[in-house]
């Protein structure tokens, strides 16, 4: 965009198509790279999310043990001390074991998995939502606009977390009790979604105000492109940035609701237990001494919940112009 | 002005009523109120019957509008799982939330404001630069996990305080405090501290930040000048000036205390109404949760009302008539 090197501004057709730059020059040339090399704490936040996604998308390459399949633990193996022998066993566990003889560290991995498809599902579904509802509120306004932006002002009063409660509670309501702990992960997904496209719906219908007075979608406009075409094809690109630093920030806040709600023993269940859920477990074993049954994934939800902000930050103060 | 107000109580009652039609869909639709009321030996003409009474064959506005006329008037049906009016548990649970969003809210203010007062005027200090970091890292900690933190340290390491209930109550009335035994106090220490630090460090940085823009006006260096003691200037004039916003924010951070109140009591198995709310969501006793959620409604909407009104009280500027609005 705002770089002219001196390639680009040569005709189009002298250039070879062999000599283009690949995708990988482009995105080190660009300056959000530039500007990534140059943050110790983006590298070091980037370097922790990286390790934590790549651990929990390969967790049953991984841990040692599943968790969750009764038939691979022991119970003699309990309340093992990390990085001490059992008493009885002799096993040794990094992380420690909880009462029924789990890997701390297995579960941990398995949990950062359910936070992490919880986190990231629920962003991708509030983004859709609060994309699509923005984009109509801006480019159509009226009383769509009116209606779209009077619910999210309701919203917006309450916190999102008594949002994300209620539907919660909603959506289990409506659905079969004998099913309940199944699809538990998908009512989560959807209860931390409609607690957040707010957010979202509001900076698109910002941008899309803007942009839609532009030349470039009056130009379409006049030559009879289909408003849904304008919307998707001309607007969204353009509004895309700003949603992108939302959604990395809303990560962080996505995965923090879920651990909360979890936590609240209204997410998932102890069967499939998210990070949240196993520091619920893991807090009534704190007076009996056994501390690392909490200590361990409360320290792995922080380390994925810091890093995500951190990295989201950083990428707010890179994609605006204004602090370059 | 007097437009202004009737503007906002306008548009307060449009939230409720929202908000109402919300409850009550959920009332008549999510949860089979025949289901509930009615045991497993049931006939067709027990389900008539009771549909007729309760009013099921009404149209939906007559229905809306009865649901709203009961709730104005305190009635909000019957627990499905306790059994008893829903009313009546609120009643019994109210003044545990109060009392805790109260210290909590006050501990919240006391505290932001004097650390806030600190970091402004000792802004390079040792102390006010580390009290500004650990409020960075407090910021992105979630609640649970504050709560958790403090129950470790306080309760089970070094067992000065209790991690939960609320200690022995004494009922006045209705109304039963835990301000007048020991054990209630000390119950409240963990749970107001978890509960009003996360606003804490929000009213801190918003003291912090405007006591550094008015300390560099005119009328400050001119107090100065004139040899005002220091403490005349910072308190008498300085900090006087940064309370509007101060206000504006804690008032609209009580209704963040009331609902993140659900998760403190939850941690430190307080007996108010967040964990009711809570109780209520896994067994899925809607008219509980309908009830909360109106609740809810209601003190968020009087707390924003109240705030906007209070714009008017503190800041004579709002005051005048604006000339181009004529």
């Amino acid at each position: 965009m705002s770089e002219t090197s001196v390639e680009e501004t040569k005709p189009a057709a002298v250039i070879d198509p062999k000599d283009a730059p690949s995708l990988w020059t482009r995105i080190k040339r660009s300056d959000v790279w530039y500007s990534f090399t140059r943050s110790p704490v983006a590298i070091v936040a980037a370097i922790i999310v990286t390790i934590i996604v790549l651990a929990s998308v390969f967790a049953p390459l991984i841990s040692p043990q599943n968790p969750f399949n009764p038939a691979e633990l022991n119970l003699m193996d309990g309340f093992s001390a990390p990085m001490e022998p059992n008493q009885f066993t002799g096993n040794v566990y990094w992380l420690g074991t909880d009462d029924q003889g789990r890997d701390i560290f297995s579960t941990i991995l398995y949990g950062s998995r359910i936070s992490l498809f919880v986190g990231v599902s629920a962003v991708l579904l509030a983004m859709v939502i609060g994309i699509v509802l923005g984009l109509v509120a801006g480019y159509r306004g009226g009383w769509a606009d009116t209606i779209i932006m009077r619910i999210a002002d309701v919203q917006l009063t309450f916190p999102s977390i008594l949002i994300a409660l209620l539907v919660f509670g909603i959506v289990r309501g409506l659905v079969p009790p004998d099913v309940r702990n199944d699809v538990a992960v998908w009512v989560l997904i959807v209860s931390i979604a409609l607690s957040d496209w707010v957010q979202y719906a509001r900076t698109v219908r910002g941008a899309t105000l803007v942009e839609r007075n532009k030349e470039y979608v009056q130009a379409a406009r006049v030559i009879g492109v289909k408003p849904f075409t304008i919307m998707m094809r001309h607007v969204l690109p353009n509004v895309m940035g700003p949603v992108l630093v939302i959604a990395t920030i809303g990560l962080a806040l996505a995965i923090i609701a879920e651990a909360t709600l979890s936590f609240l023993g209204v997410g998932m269940p102890k069967t499939t237990p998210s990070l949240g859920t196993l520091i619920n477990t893991g807090q009534d074993f704190l007076f009996s001494g056994e501390w690392w049954i909490l200590f361990f994934p409360a320290v792995a939800l922080l380390a994925l919940a810091l890093s995500v902000n951190l990295l989201g930050d950083w990428l707010r103060d890179a994609l605006n112009p204004k602090l370059r | 002005m007097i437009a202004f107000v009737l503007r906002r109580v306008f548009q307060s009652i449009i939230v409720l009523l929202i908000v109402g039609l919300i409850a009550f869909l959920m009332f008549r639709y999510v949860g089979d109120p025949i289901e509930s009321l009615l045991g497993q030996e049931r006939t067709f003409e027990d389900i008539a019957n009771l549909r007729e009474r309760l009013g099921l064959n009404d149209p939906f506005i007559v229905q809306y509008f009865n649901f709203l006329l009961g709730a104005v008037q305190g009635q909000f049906g019957i627990s499905y799982r306790a059994g008893v009016p829903v009313s009546q548990l609120i009643a019994e649970r109210l003044p545990a939330t109060l009392e805790l969003a109260f210290v909590s809210g006050l501990f919240a203010l006391i505290g932001g404001v004097a650390l806030g007062v600190y970091t402004a005027l000792r802004r390079k200090g040792v102390i006010a630069t580390t009290i500004m970091t650990a409020s960075l890292i407090g910021v992105s900690l979630p609640t649970f996990l504050i709560g958790i933190a403090l129950i470790w340290v306080f309760a089970v390491e070094l067992q000065w305080l209790p991690s939960n209930g609320r200690g022995e109550v004494v009922a006045i009335g209705g109304w039963t405090t835990g301000f007048l035994t020991s054990s209630g106090r000390a119950s409240l220490i963990l749970p107001a501290i978890t509960l009003g630090l996360f606003q804490m460090t929000l009213i801190m940085r918003l003291v912090r930040s405007e006591m550094l823009e008015v300390l560099r006006t005119d009328y400050i260096k001119f107090a100065r000048a004139r040899g005002l003691s220091a403490r005349a200037v910072n308190f008498g004039h300085a900090l006087k000036n940064t309370l509007i916003p101060v206000i504006t924010i804690t008032g609209l951070q009580l209704g963040s205390i009331v609902a993140f109140a659900i998760i403190t009591e939850t941690v430190f198995q307080w007996p108010g109404v967040g964990l009711m709310f809570i109780n209520a969501i896994n067994f899925v006793d809607i008219p509980v949760m309908a009830t909360y959620l109106m609740l809810i409604a209601v003190f968020f909407v009087l707390v924003n009302l109240i705030v906007d009104l209070l714009y008017f009280a503190v800041d004579p500027r709002l005051r005048v008539e604006r000339p181009s609005s004529k």
